[in-house]
């Protein structure tokens, strides 16, 4: 990265290529953790271990279903045939597809709905402008909320034209572009020599918690 | 004396209200106006602006990715980015180079080619104005492979055609062949990793859209590393409105975002009361206990 | 078979029943949320497994390995000269996969040494670069503009001031080596109400995403259960 001449510039690219091919071996090594650590349970029958076999027989069905292109058939292209196996395996016709459209999807999209509700039920029982700080943080996001409501142009609209920057979409645009951006930076310079250096004490080798222990 | 006490006891209870409460109150704030079809239109704040303006100074022919890192999860706020930018691409005759860095994203992809692309560009062709190239896994490693050789990881598109034979792709080497980068993020890897590996070191412009969470966190890269950014499904809304100002047609069209702007108001409004609320009980209570 | 319209039926019900188990949680914890939750947690597992197999094990490993034989999965690599440079990935990537053995995953260092050293090398370039120089280089910009009105130009002016010394401030906050007394004491705390400002726009803008994933949830039940009587 730092000479960006040959032999150096060709080993970035080769060590790029194959960092990518080592993190699917990274998903390989998840499935097969999730599968000891769930069979594991199911054979010492320890709590909610019924559970742990619809986790398991989820898991074998999409494997398989996408492994073995289930569903998939040869196809024809210009004039020239291919066999399944070059076929696309998320495919239409494909039973990974039907799977994945049918459960993965539709679990992910409502887990992550469900914190709607719970953010509305902290909004009313946590959010207290208790302190100084707190009320400047109740404020910010107030008026980033009301912004697009009927509440937010009501509410400031009849401000005259010298005052327009305290019309709720005008304030808002400007707290997003000033103090928040002003403290997203902030936070984001702390980050990077924070990273800079834990990079370097790694380099230097003199963080070696990632190997995990002496041995 | 009584009624005040009755009256105390109705904020401690207005303050105390059972949780369960809550969430069926939010159910409905977004249930009721997608019954009934409440629509908002929201006009572009500069951020969003300057994005539209970077798309809309291309000129026809210019080659654009368009990086779908995001999955089912977040589809709600980033599909309706993809369609826009996708509509804005094609009417001004730009070529899409379709990839993700995320293994969900290829089959939104997929339903943009099957909802949007085909029906409504039917004259624009697979491989010459635009391409999926696929999902390929490794985040900002990818990344730092595609802005040297495009080629050493994608191979082929989705289809299995060999990228040689793929008329859009000749003369695209690595990412610095492509005139803008426009990721839609939810995450990481995603559009901090594409301003960090890609826009900067290549001196690429690279622009997008991310999910609400992570829009402000993006601010500090605009307006240097980043041409805009659409933040959630308000910033997905005001492109819309972009959109529309400048081609009219799309009016007609559906407008997903704008759509479902309706229950976002409305869930605005309920978490503002709720807000309000507890913030006067709490205000209220401990007046009532710094008296007492 | 799986786009017949009954197969459409049958997974659209599916979908629906899995998600009103996902929902049942807002009541309480029950034995249908716990059954939706594990078997989400096995199918994205095989999901990625699937992904990256199919997508970068077979043609950016296997077929640049055994482009002979991999004719059948991948039609491009016909005709290619085997690249024996990818046994690095492969070793490393086997090496990984010890891990799993409670006597080998010693060996699984190795991996972890290559993947967290690249890691460690591009990131210290990289933040330098955008998240350090970049972010202080956008920060000072000049006071005045030309070309705004009056009220423009103070508003201007007090935006650069407010992004200079509020961004200084936020900074000395984050100093910890010293203690936050005096005038360091006071800078602090206007770093502190500059940050507080930023976590505000962040809740909102996090309610506004929730909000929006449950939208999306909803539109499909309404779908859903419209199908149902229609």
């Amino acid at each position: 990265m730092f000479i960006p001449h040959d032999p150096f510039f060709d080993m970035d690219r080769k060590f790029s290529i194959y960092y990518d091919v080592i993190a699917v071996f990274a998903f390989i090594l998840g499935g097969g953790n999730l599968l000891r650590v769930h069979l594991n349970k199911v054979y010492q029958k320890r709590t909610d271990w019924k559970y742990s076999i619809v986790t398991v027989a989820g898991f074998f069905l999409m494997l398989i279903a996408g492994l073995f292109k289930l569903g998939v058939h040869a196809y024809v292209q210009e004039g020239v045939q291919f066999s399944r196996w070059a076929a696309d395996f998320q495919g239409t016709e494909s039973l990974f597809k039907y799977l994945y459209d049918c459960t993965f999807q539709p679990l992910q999209s409502t887990m992550f709905s469900l914190l709607a509700f719970f953010v509305a039920s902290a909004s009313y029982r946590a959010f207290r402008a208790k302190t100084l700080e707190a009320t400047i943080l109740l404020i910010a996001a107030f008026v980033i909320l009301i912004r697009p409501t009927p509440l937010g142009y009501y509410l400031t609209f009849w401000l005259p034209d010298q005052l327009s920057f305290l019309k709720v979409g005008n304030l808002s645009t400007w707290i997003l572009a000033v103090p928040n951006m002003v403290g997203q930076r902030a936070i984001m310079i702390g980050i990077a020599l924070g990273i800079v250096s834990t990079s370097m004490r790694l380099i230097l080798g003199i963080e070696r918690g990632y190997l995990g222990g002496e041995s | 004396m009584g009624d005040a006490e009755t009256k105390l006891t109705l904020i401690e209870k207005l303050g105390r209200v059972d949780r369960r409460i809550v969430f069926l109150v939010m159910g409905l704030a977004v249930l009721i106006p997608l019954l009934v079809h409440y629509t908002t239109m929201i006009p572009a704040s500069p951020i969003v602006q300057n994005m539209f303006d970077k798309v809309e100074s291309l000129p026809p022919g210019a080659k654009v990715l368009i990086s779908f890192d995001y999955g089912p999860s977040t589809a709600p706020e980033n599909q309706p980015m993809a369609t826009s930018i996708t509509r804005h691409c094609l009417e001004k005759g730009l070529r899409i180079y379709m990839i993700s860095l995320w293994a969900t994203g290829p089959r939104q992809a997929m339903e943009l080619i099957d909802e949007v692309i085909k029906p409504e560009f039917p004259n624009t062709k697979d491989g010459v104005d635009w391409v999926h190239l696929g999902f390929k896994a490794g985040g900002q490693g990818l990344i730092n492979t595609l802005l040297a050789d495009f080629r050493a990881m994608y191979t082929t598109d989705v289809n299995g055609v060999s990228v040689d034979k793929i008329p859009m792709m000749e003369g695209v080497k690595s990412l610095k062949d492509l005139d803008l980068i426009y990721c839609i993020g939810s995450g990481q890897p995603g559009n901090k990793e594409w301003i960090q590996f890609a826009g900067d070191p290549g001196h690429i412009p690279v622009g997008g859209g991310t999910t609400a969470v992570m829009a402000p966190q993006l601010y500090p890269y605009y307006p240097k590393q980043t041409v805009g950014l659409l933040g959630g499904l308000q910033g997905a809304a005001e492109y819309e409105a972009a959109l529309i100002a400048r081609y009219p047609k799309y009016k007609d069209m559906s407008r997903v975002a704008s759509e479902k702007m309706g229950p976002q108001v409305s869930a605005h409004l309920v978490i503002a009361a709720f807000i309000i609320l507890g913030n006067v009980t709490f205000l209220i209570e401990r007046r009532r206990r710094r008296k007492a | 078979m799986f786009t017949s319209h009954l197969a459409a039926s049958i997974g659209m019900w599916i979908a629906g029943l899995l998600t009103l188990m996902i929902f049942s949680f807002l009541y309480k914890d029950n034995p249908f949320y716990k059954f939706a939750e594990h078997l989400f947690v096995g199918v994205s597992a095989a999901y990625w497994m699937v992904v990256g197999f199919w997508t970068t094990l077979v043609p950016n490993l296997i077929a640049q390995l055994w482009p002979s034989h991999m004719g059948n999965f991948v039609p491009s690599a016909v005709g290619r000269r085997p690249d024996i440079w990818y046994v690095i990935p492969l070793v490393f990537g086997i090496l990984m996969l010890m891990r799993l053995s409670p006597k080998a995953n010693w060996f699984s260092r190795w991996a972890m040494a290559f993947v967290i050293g690249f890691a460690a090398g591009t990131n210290f370039t990289r933040y330098i670069q955008s998240d350090f120089v970049s972010q202080i280089y956008s920060s000072i910009e000049p006071l005045y503009t030309r070309g705004l009105s009056v009220m423009g130009t103070i508003g201007d002016v007090f935006s650069k001031v407010i992004i200079v010394g509020g961004l200084l401030s936020a900074l000395i906050y984050f100093y910890f080596s010293k203690e936050h007394k005096g005038t360091f004491g006071r800078a602090a705390r206007l770093g502190i109400w500059v940050l507080m400002a930023a976590f505000g726009a962040t809740f909102g803008y996090t309610v506004m995403a929730r909000i929006s994933l449950l939208t999306g949830r909803m539109d499909f039940l309404i779908k859903w259960i419209g199908g149902i009587f229609t």
